[in-house]
């Protein structure tokens, strides 16, 4: 039983990191090409998950709405840019930070005056909602193909980066903007897509979580936050480094939640145990950031040539 | 942002706006009184309160350069000071006034002392990271009201002289830490500590170079800022006789923020127009429309976008002396 417990927690854990990646990967592309702070991101994983929601409920099919969803998710991103992002390249990273801070408000209640102050819930189709026989426990389908969906994404994301000629430019850009743009790279096209596509990746994974949570405004920020937690650990800029770190943070923060107050009842008495285990928990992905910007200030794997 | 017009000589402007508004501040409660809208004085001392949380983000953001995004725990901090001792019966506003300084300069020291190794995007996102620690932490503590925070039954109490329990004896409190806050800042900025902090903002390997220990004095400078935030935390848990994580939420410290950066960042007086011009149009707009947010955020985007040198820098350019622009 125990092991059971112990095999299901972590798959949640490793759950929760691919979902973290999914942000978490753009937010660190968008930063290591463009030298962007986009503090709104999490907001586009809200409309993602809000638009597919809409979908959902209207077509009456799951992964017909994800399919739409998606392209719908990128032209969001694509016209944001456009719109406002792009007048930001330029400028500090407090002024980035303030200005999609204002963002972050007119997409929470650009949201609210379409869809409603209220979350909105959907459904899971029927064949998506079984559990899964893992021998020593039960696990259910629909959490599995989401770590299946984000470990496709990631060897995608390889794939483009080190073996395509977008992929190509990207990492010239990342390396050294000016140069690239020298040798005929089109930096602003280059941008305006990677950002979209940041944008589509973070709605994806808005649309996944939705029918487990539900679409609900302000859940952007909450797994921004984390997200950017994983971008420092992993190094930003790194897609690398995000998908390790993604994965580590979903581990620790989901093993911490189910595990810490039975550790420390070992160390400590029962009462001071479980006080003390939820405000621990809590801060441990904090603590380990810091452990280890402590010893290694540009994160696990710092891009190199910055 | 533009470092380049800090120390620059600014205008005899600025410093009449500064003594009328502190003026306005001390006459305001009288006005208030004769109006007979006490509703009034609450927003004033609002005001008040963020603008010393607004001075002291200031020193380190304006004068230091250093971009913190969880300056907001400090303020939260400074009220859980107030609030925890309150639910255990303790109501000495010495007690709760040290216990202020005392944590908010051992979490600054060990959070500064991590977060200084870092740079730029890095520190913008460690800082904001430790502020959502303490506030995870608070949230999820039963025992001090965990997410719905906790009633303060009684305030502060001091010895005869001072009583918090009155709405004005609070205020002119409050009117009297801002100005020894804007006295400190200006001490500090214009002494030889001053001298490096600022140096470090703009080229810190010279400074070092020099001979400078700089991340000593960046330090003690984000110790210090840390700790006249704890303070204003101290009064706004006293004035709103509430505490909860949502005061330290990672969104009151972007609030912030944007009123250093409204008011003028590395001016000092700068910040205290920008709370007051910001809680002012949110007051406003807040009461014309539910959907107020939605023109609050376009209001910041403009401002970043078009503004330039804040409020302040305004007051300079009208007056038509200004030497920076």
């Amino acid at each position: 039983m125990q092991s059971g417990l112990v095999i299901v927690q972590l798959l949640n854990g490793i759950q929760l990191g691919v979902l973290l990646f999914l942000v978490a990967a753009g937010l660190t592309l968008v930063f290591g090409v463009m030298d962007f702070v986009n503090l709104a991101h999490g907001s586009l994983y809200m409309v993602g998950a809000f638009i597919c929601a809409s979908l959902t409920l209207s077509l009456g099919s799951f992964p017909l709405a994800v399919l739409l969803s998606l392209p719908a998710t990128f032209a969001v991103g694509l016209a944001v840019e456009v719109v406002f992002i792009r007048h930001l390249y330029h400028r500090s990273h407090l002024d980035q930070v303030l200005a999609t801070f204002g963002l972050i408000l007119v997409f929470d209640t650009l949201v609210q005056i379409v869809w409603g102050p209220a979350g909105i819930t959907y459904p899971l189709p029927n064949y998506l909602n079984g559990r899964v026989d893992l021998l020593v426990a039960e696990f259910p389908l629909y959490r599995l193909l989401i770590i299946g969906a984000g470990l496709v994404v990631a060897f995608g994301l390889y794939l483009v980066i080190g073996a395509t000629r977008a992929g190509m430019l990207i990492r010239a850009g990342a390396s050294n903007r000016v140069m690239a743009g020298a040798l005929g790279v089109d930096i602003r096209a280059l941008f305006r897509y990677m950002f979209a596509a940041g944008a589509m990746l973070a709605g994806f994974g808005g649309m996944m979580i939705a029918p487990l949570t539900e679409a609900s405004i302000g859940m952007g920020n909450d797994i921004l936050l984390t997200a950017f937690v994983v971008i420092i650990i992993g190094g930003i800029g790194s897609v690398r480094g995000a998908f390790v770190a993604s994965l580590i943070v979903g581990l620790i923060d989901t093993m911490g939640r189910a595990f810490l107050d039975d550790a420390l009842k070992l160390v400590i008495s029962n009462q001071a145990a479980e006080t003390s285990a939820p405000a621990v928990s809590a801060m441990l992905v904090y603590i380990l950031m810091a452990a280890i910007l402590y010893f290694r200030p540009q994160g696990l794997f710092p891009l190199r040539g910055r | 942002m533009d470092f380049r017009g800090i120390g620059a000589v600014k205008t005899s402007a600025n410093r009449r706006v500064m003594i009328a508004s502190i003026a306005a501040l001390i006459v305001a409660p009288l006005v208030i009184e004769w109006l007979d809208e006490p509703f009034y004085l609450d927003l004033v001392t609002r005001i008040v309160i963020l603008s010393i949380a607004a001075v002291s983000l200031n020193l380190i953001l304006g004068y230091g350069g250093m971009i913190s995004f969880g300056h907001a725990a400090y303020i939260g901090i400074g009220a859980y000071c107030v609030g925890i001792p309150a639910y255990y019966a303790e109501y000495g506003a010495f007690t709760h006034l040290s216990l202020t300084i005392l944590t908010c300069t051992a979490f600054a020291f060990v959070t500064g002392f991590v977060c200084l190794r870092t740079r730029g995007v890095y520190f913008i996102m460690i800082t904001l990271a430790f502020a959502q620690m303490v506030f995870f932490a608070m949230v999820s503590i039963e025992e001090y009201g965990g997410d719905d925070g906790l009633v303060i039954d009684l305030r502060s109490e001091f010895p005869a002289w001072l009583d918090f329990e009155s709405p004005m004896q609070l205020y002119y409190a409050c009117v009297g830490v801002l100005v020894l806050s804007l006295w400190v800042v200006h001490r500090l900025v214009n002494s030889r500590f001053g001298m490096v902090i600022r140096g470090s903002a703009g080229n810190d390997a010279r400074m070092q170079s020099l001979g400078f220990p700089t991340f000593r004095y960046r330090l003690l400078c984000y110790v210090v800022a840390g700790v006249m935030c704890g303070v204003a935390g101290w009064l706004l848990g006293n004035f709103t006789n509430f505490i909860s994580p949502e005061m330290m939420n990672w969104t009151r410290s972007g609030e912030l923020l944007f009123m250093v950066v409204l008011g003028g960042a590395g001016s000092l007086f700068g910040p205290v127009l920008g709370a007051a011009a910001f809680i002012l149009i949110e007051e406003l707009l807040s009461g014309l429309t539910v959907y107020w947010q939605l023109y609050f955020g376009l209001f910041l985007i403009a401002v970043v976008l078009f503004g330039k040198g804040g409020l302040d820098g305004l007051v300079s350019r009208l007056s038509r002396r200004d030497p920076v622009a």
